[in-house]
């Protein structure tokens, strides 16, 4: 297939080779049951541990691969994304765990925490959503008092992607309510912690492949060790790991967008009503070409947000918001546009678009609402155009 | 300990075209892979090395020099060393004179414990060359294996027919040809495919494997094909109703019995 030139390095193509035949191979065959059952995809992430996939992003001295361009990873998303979200943010949800730590951690921290999700052996999640602190990251009401040597954690988390099966928690607590934002603290919190327990498991609409549960801290006790900067950081690096984490989403809106193509232009090509194949319609190719063309600007977008991440620009936000924005949207477009392209069988579940098109919704709701990102976008807006008429 | 896997590189299709005049397969433009038993054998002697630290494997194969591409991946797995018997002395070679090349090839690497063979080859299918390198060794060789335990200097073997398996121990040095269900072959990781790329890989000729030239190649190979060709379709014959009438059907299929002679 006719590919645009992204300027892949080596490491990069041999990621979206093995990544993409790892898809077909190991997790095309059992996605429908892991998402009849809503099996968490665990053999799948141990797997991509043994072939150092789960430690793309982490820095050698922790054990992880190393890579030098954040587009390795991304990659790595995108082509798990194609074949399975449900799997593909198991996999990147580790990342959104591990970046509070990979930003803001000390060096002991980091290589008590980082060497274990490398491998694989443990897997991170990153929890500071609560029941009414969704869009309003700043309405967290868990609390963290230290008390001695420890932080005492009260409070309950929500939808925390690979909660329950992931080891290592960077969890979001107030220490000092009259600060707001700048009150929040980040704490590093292990599986069976005194106090840590979890909660119920979240019945979704899509990637049931993922596990998505409640954290409950009674009275949890947390090593003073374990916090995360000092006190007060837990915003800052909660808006920095959004930063560097959207365009996962974006990839795994890519991804999923560009699988259900796949999906659509081969059963356009044997289908055949009125005599000829359907591909055969202008309407019909019309669609698809508006599906190709707008996730090939998505990927032109998202590689290029990585690559200005990789120059180490400061500030991304827009950029990064933009790109999630923008995939994800387009993703829900096309997976909608799938299904409906494939009929009656679209709808039905020996056809993988259904699954696609369920799946697709969270990426325009989850890391920031795309309303969020629009915000995110429009204030940088208005403070760089500010700035510039000075 | 020091484990070798001999791996065969074979068509990634099984729509092969024959060359009715060479009676020779045309390989060219058909994808090339390890023969699926073979990974399954490399996959026994990686899992060896993964329980038993300070295991070495070491993969040869024997074939042109694209074979270089299945030792690479071989690499890429988890492989130590590999080796490709790689001469045009060797070409032509049917499955005992590729025993014999393969056998020369192992006396000429260091000690060796164990070798892992696949059941059979895809592309022929003749499940000889492992049985013949065993040959060639003087060693004892056990087939069909699903399980394999190192005790001390012995194995103890599960070995699997379509009615059973078999319980077997044998004393090492030993050579196993492993069945499918023995396990699932892994995939390289990202360490070792970067690795693989920039691994020099060991070529041994007819010569420094020490082969006699009479005994590889064509001119070793006591086997000659008289013709190789795709077998006619079976029609599916004619078909007499006994549940509607029985009779009439026990008649109907003695009397073309006896028109045919057979009974």
């Amino acid at each position: 297939m006719a590919e645009l030139n992204y300027g892949l390095t080596e490491s990069q193509i041999e990621i979206r080779d093995m990544v993409r035949e790892f898809a077909e191979t190991r997790v095309k065959p059992v996605r429908a049951e892991l998402d009849e059952k809503e099996e968490f995809p665990r053999a799948i992430l141990n797997e991509l541990g043994k072939m150092d996939l789960m430690g793309l992003y982490i820095p050698s001295e922790y054990g992880g691969f190393g890579a030098e361009s954040s587009l390795d990873f991304i990659i790595a998303i995108e082509e798990l994304s194609r074949v399975c979200i449900g799997v593909s943010v198991s996999y990147a949800a580790n990342a959104l765990g591990a970046d509070p730590i990979l930003i803001g951690a000390s060096d002991e921290q980091k290589k008590k925490y980082l060497p274990p999700l490398a491998s694989g052996e443990k897997l991170a999640a990153f929890a500071l959503t609560e029941p009414n602190a969704g869009s309003d990251a700043g309405g967290i009401q868990t609390t963290a008092v230290l008390k001695g040597d420890k932080y005492i954690l009260n409070g309950t988390k929500q939808w925390i992607t690979n909660g329950g099966e992931a080891d290592t928690y960077t969890v979001m607590a107030v220490t000092d309510r009259n600060k707001g934002p700048r009150g929040v603290s980040c704490f590093i919190v292990e599986k069976g912690m005194p106090g840590f327990k979890f909660g119920k498991k979240e019945n979704k609409l899509g990637i049931h492949a993922s596990a998505t549960r409640e954290l409950i801290f009674e009275d949890a006790e947390v090593p003073k060790a374990n916090i995360i900067g000092r006190e007060g950081m837990g915003f800052i690096l909660a808006m920095r790991t959004f930063d560097v984490s959207r365009p996962g989403i974006a990839a795994q809106g890519g991804g999923l967008a560009q699988g259900a193509l796949d999906e659509v232009v081969n059963y356009a090509r044997q289908r055949v009503q009125f005599g000829r194949p359907i591909i055969a319609n202008q309407g019909y190719q019309w669609t698809l070409a508006d599906m190709a063309t707008e996730i090939e600007a998505s990927r032109a977008l998202l590689y290029s947000v990585c690559r200005t991440v990789d120059s180490g620009a400061k500030d991304y936000s827009k950029f990064s918001a933009m790109i999630k924005l923008y995939a994800t949207d387009v993703a829900m477009k096309v997976t909608t546009n799938a299904v409906q392209l494939l009929g009656g069988y679209g709808y039905m579940k020996e056809y993988p678009v259904e699954k696609m098109m369920r799946d697709a919704k969270i990426l325009q709701i989850y890391e920031g609402t795309n309303q969020i990102q629009r915000d995110v976008i429009g204030a940088a807006l208005i403070k760089e155009y500010a700035s510039a008429k000075k | 300990m020091h484990v070798v896997v001999c791996i065969k590189q074979v068509p990634g299709t099984t729509k092969v075209a024959i060359n009715p005049e060479t009676n020779t397969l045309i390989r060219d433009g058909v994808e090339a892979i390890i023969n699926p038993f073979d990974e399954n054998a490399l996959e026994a002697a990686l899992a060896l090395k993964d329980k038993t630290p300070g295991t070495k494997v070491t993969v040869v194969c024997m074939g042109p020099p694209q074979a270089e591409n299945a030792l690479r991946e071989a690499t890429a797995r988890g492989a130590d060393n590999v080796v490709l018997l790689c001469d045009r002395a060797f070409a032509g070679s049917d499955t005992w004179a590729t025993s014999y090349a393969l056998a020369q090839g192992i006396k000429a690497l260091e000690k060796v414990d164990i070798i892992y063979c696949g059941k059979q080859a895809i592309d022929g299918d003749t499940a000889q060359v492992g049985p013949g390198v065993a040959e060639f060794l003087g060693w004892p060789v056990i087939t069909y294996v699903r399980k394999l335990d190192v005790e001390g200097d012995t194995v103890k073997i599960e070995r699997v027919f379509e009615d059973g398996f078999e319980k077997i121990e044998a004393p090492l040095p030993v050579v196993v040809t492993v069945v499918k269900e023995m396990n699932v072959p892994r995939m390289a990781s990202l360490k070792g495919r970067m690795r693989a790329k920039k691994e020099q890989i060991k070529m041994l000729t007819a010569e420094s494997a020490k082969a006699d030239p009479n005994e590889v190649g064509l001119k070793g190979s006591p086997t000659r094909v008289v013709k190789i060709f795709t077998p006619p379709k079976k029609t599916s014959g004619q078909k007499w109703d006994g549940i509607g009438d029985p009779i009439h059907a026990a008649k109907t299929l003695v009397g073309k019995l006896k028109e045919q002679k057979l009974v």
